[in-house]
């Protein structure tokens, strides 16, 4: 049987950051912690904070359960953290900068053309653009997992739009709301910062042409995407509007939005709609989400646009094998966290290999993302088994495989009481004139019982996350 | 702000008012169907809300000939077929709230979105258990609280102009219709006018709006066709009166002028004050002479045209 490193406990004894928890957990009855439970709903459901599942029908206004016991790091795991995060988020925009530009890396023999040049994800429209401060991805997720006390992997980079960071905020928010005293005793670094890093963020790249304070925008695809919350969240922390395509328009070199008092200059766009739908005359043609001309204005230093098209050639599973390479590469440094091991399916040793073990294995669809599209070997039936490897054997370049993982535990309440569950985490790195990053980020938990899915579109949930400081 | 942004506050402010005005027709049914019963029965008078309300041809296709209070009803509250049911009006409002949600408070959020789920689980239970005044009840329940959250805790921005433009514009709308309920119900029997029953109709109006105890204070004496008209129309006292609604509308828009300055077009605001001035031009005896009927439905098609010059100045994004 795997073990699976428990955060709670280490050699029998509970580890000093959960010591005041289990205090905490062991006096709380359990007829209060099911109407805490209960009240914590009722405040999500009340904030509104849902999410939709494409495609899924049902309850339009599902919540994401939330689970009460947070996760915890002391301040020295979170520091050596914070810093390969950094790093991480560092490499991935210098091999943005050099992919669109020289292609260094590629003539060195490091990262294969093929998967820059003909990824899907690559935009032949920004080659030779630099944006400013040559930043491309100004919001990286990077999910992490935990698998040893001092084992952590990398497990994907988000370099486009990762989602979640309002999960992170609010958790926080009502754990303050329902348990004070929880945040009196334990010294708990605040979040709350977040908002006010990205405005910064985004302010500091604002393009050449902007004089005075730049204007800046959340672009969303609509008030039907499942993400629509977060994005007025933030448009509403952050102070800026919140637009659809249609309040945009491009006229002489600029974009502006349509206002009650006329058009209005907008510099920053922070846009969570995905690339082919940012600009019809670019792009698709068919977008009815995005703007006609955005991409001419944004080349000629109109407008700026977080992240930049093309950012998502970084952080395909594919892609995702040279980070190492790159963090050597661009800043001679080592890595300070680990990729987890993959085989690429288009190498003919690593295709050999994984599909006579593919029992034991994880495969992933390269361009593929929330949990769709995987296959968990030792979880599979015979049948599901069978039916990847005919997948593979007819597009091998689509799918990497990987070790099944043995996720962390961190305590999670149950039905009976306290258990452990698998968790992963998702940090929120900023680039921008500065890279940020506030302590803590999203856990996510998987509720069923030894279940190593913690997509909440698969029955997971939501943690608060904790820094302890010094 | 966004023409969209403010698009959506204004249209939530209307569907809020219109979510009571719909809870409002279905008491001045429930309380006319009470009375000694007119030779025709009550279908008359349920006959006449639909009337009112402009809906006969969509409720005829919807349930045919059945004019009776379980498929009214079903009509006003639950319908969501029927754009202005209290259900549709709630559902709306609070999409283009959630749409919006950057421009409201988290206390105006809230009370909106507390409607639309206690709104929900309420339409889930047996219709047999709700009966018309608890429907009304918690329409105008929740549509105070709402307000309230507005009032108590919303900037006084231009995102404010628009939410209350929204909703006193749709309460000039809805006074000037419910009063010509009373005139569908009165048109078949001219002879009616002045008797006993006729006072009756014209109490119902005034409770309707909620508005029987404040008449009393405001009039004094017996109940009469003029006065209660007036309290209604030409009263700068009453809150719902036409007088009092365009009043409030004038106010909003003369604010959003002030706010923006010359260089946005204003004809909104032109259009509103020269109703509004037309309107207090007039006496009670002078409407009646013109016609009640006759003078709501000009006063109706004035307040859509103000409706129709706020979307062209500020909610239409002009490049």
């Amino acid at each position: 049987m795997t073990m699976y490193y428990n955060e709670m406990v280490d050699d029998g004894r509970v580890r000093a950051p959960y010591a005041m928890l289990s205090d905490w957990i062991e006096t709380m009855p359990a007829e209060i912690r099911q109407m805490k439970q209960a009240e914590a709903e009722a405040l999500f459901r009340r904030i509104g904070i849902t999410f939709a599942v494409y495609g899924e029908g049902g309850d339009p206004d599902r919540l994401i359960p939330f689970d009460m016991m947070p996760r915890v790091f002391l301040q020295g795991e979170w520091r050596k953290l914070e810093r390969g995060i950094k790093q991480r988020a560092r490499a991935l925009n210098a091999f943005l900068r050099d992919v669109y530009g020289r292609g260094e890396i590629i003539r060195a023999g490091r990262v294969p053309a093929r998967l820059v040049y003909q990824n899907a994800a690559y935009e032949k429209a920004v080659v030779g653009f630099v944006p400013p401060r040559g930043v491309f991805s100004h919001i990286v997720g990077i999910d992490i997992v935990r698998t040893g006390r001092d084992e952590f992997f990398v497990l994907e980079d988000n370099c486009r739009t990762p989602s979640g960071v309002s999960y992170m905020l609010e958790n926080r928010e009502i754990m303050m709301r329902m348990f004070p005293a929880l945040f009196r005793h334990n010294r708990i670094e605040p979040v709350d910062q977040y908002s006010e890093l990205l405005r910064r963020t985004l302010a500091s790249v604002a393009p050449a042409k902007c004089d005075g304070a730049p204007t800046i925008v959340i672009l969303t695809p609509g008030h039907y995407n499942s993400a629509y919350y977060e994005h007025s969240f933030l448009a509403n922390l952050m102070g800026v509007e919140l637009v659809e395509g249609s309040d945009l328009f491009v006229d002489g070199g600029f974009v502006y939005m349509r206002t009650t008092q006329g058009p209005k200059r907008v510099d920053v766009i922070y846009r969570r709609i995905d690339d082919p739908f940012l600009d019809p005359l670019c792009f698709r043609r068919d977008s009815m989400l995005g703007v006609p001309g955005l991409m001419d204005v944004y080349r000629s230093g109109g407008v700026s646009i977080a992240s930049a098209p093309g950012a998502g050639v970084a952080d395909d599973k594919a892609v995702y094998t040279y980070v190492p390479e790159m963090i050597r590469f661009y800043l001679g440094e080592e890595p300070l966290l680990q990729n987890v091991q993959t085989w690429a399916l288009w190498k003919d040793e690593d295709y050999r290999y994984v599909m006579a073990n593919l029992k034991e294995l994880v495969v992933k669809e390269v361009h593929g993302s929330g949990g769709y599209g995987m296959l968990i070997g030792p979880r599979a039936s015979p049948e599901e088994i069978a039916r990847f490897r005919s997948l593979i054997e007819k597009n091998p370049g689509n799918y990497i495989a990987q070790p099944t993982l043995a996720l962390s535990t961190s305590p999670t309440f149950v039905e009976e009481g306290i258990a452990p569950r698998h968790v992963d985490l998702r940090p929120f790195c900023l680039c921008g004139d500065r890279i940020e990053l506030v302590p803590g980020g999203l856990t996510r938990v998987a509720l069923r019982e030894g279940s190593l899915v913690v997509n909440s579109s698969q029955g997971g949930g939501v943690k608060d996350t904790w820094v302890l400081s010094e | 702000m966004l023409s969209r942004t403010a698009a959506n506050l204004f249209w939530m402010g209307r569907h809020l008012e219109r979510a009571e005005t719909a809870a409002r027709l279905l008491d001045v049914g429930e309380r006319i169907t009470l009375l000694p019963n007119t030779p025709e029965g009550y279908r008359n008078e349920w006959e006449s809300l639909l009337r009112a309300s402009g809906a006969q041809a969509a409720f005829a296709e919807r349930y045919g000939e059945q004019i009776n209070q379980e498929n009214i009803v079903s009509w006003l509250f639950f319908d969501q077929d029927n754009p202005s049911s209290v259900t549709s009006c709630i559902e709306r409002a609070r999409e283009g709230g959630r749409i919006v949600r950057t421009a409201l408070t988290s206390q105006v959020w809230d009370a909106l979105n507390t409607a639309y789920q206690e709104l929900r689980a309420l339409t889930r239970r047996p219709r047999g258990q709700l009966d018309t005044p608890m429907l009304t009840d918690f329409t105008t329940r929740h549509g105070s609280t709402v307000r309230g959250a507005i009032n108590a805790t919303q900037l006084r921005n231009d995102g404010w102009h628009f939410i209350n433009l929204g909703y006193s514009l749709e309460r000039a709308d809805a006074t000037a219709r419910l009063l010509d309920v009373k005139y569908f119900v009165l048109l078949p029997r001219v002879e009616f006018v002045g008797s006993g029953l006729d006072n009756y109709q014209w109490q119902v109006i005034l409770r309707a709006l909620s508005a029987h105890r404040a008449f009393h204070w405001a009039y004094g004496g017996d109940v009469t066709a003029a006065k209660v008209a007036d309290f209604l129309i030409l009263n700068g006292e009453s809150p719902r009166s036409l007088l009092t609604s365009l009043y409030e509308a004038v106010w909003h828009l003369d604010g959003l002028v002030k706010r923006y300055g010359e260089t946005v077009q204003a004809s909104a605001s032109a259009k509103a004050r020269q109703t509004l001035d037309s309107l207090m031009a007039r006496d009670i005896e002078a409407i009646f002479d013109e016609g009640l009927h006759e003078f709501l439905s000009w006063f109706i098609n004035e307040v859509a045209g103000v409706s129709t010059a706020v979307h062209e100045d500020y909610l239409s994004g002009r490049m």
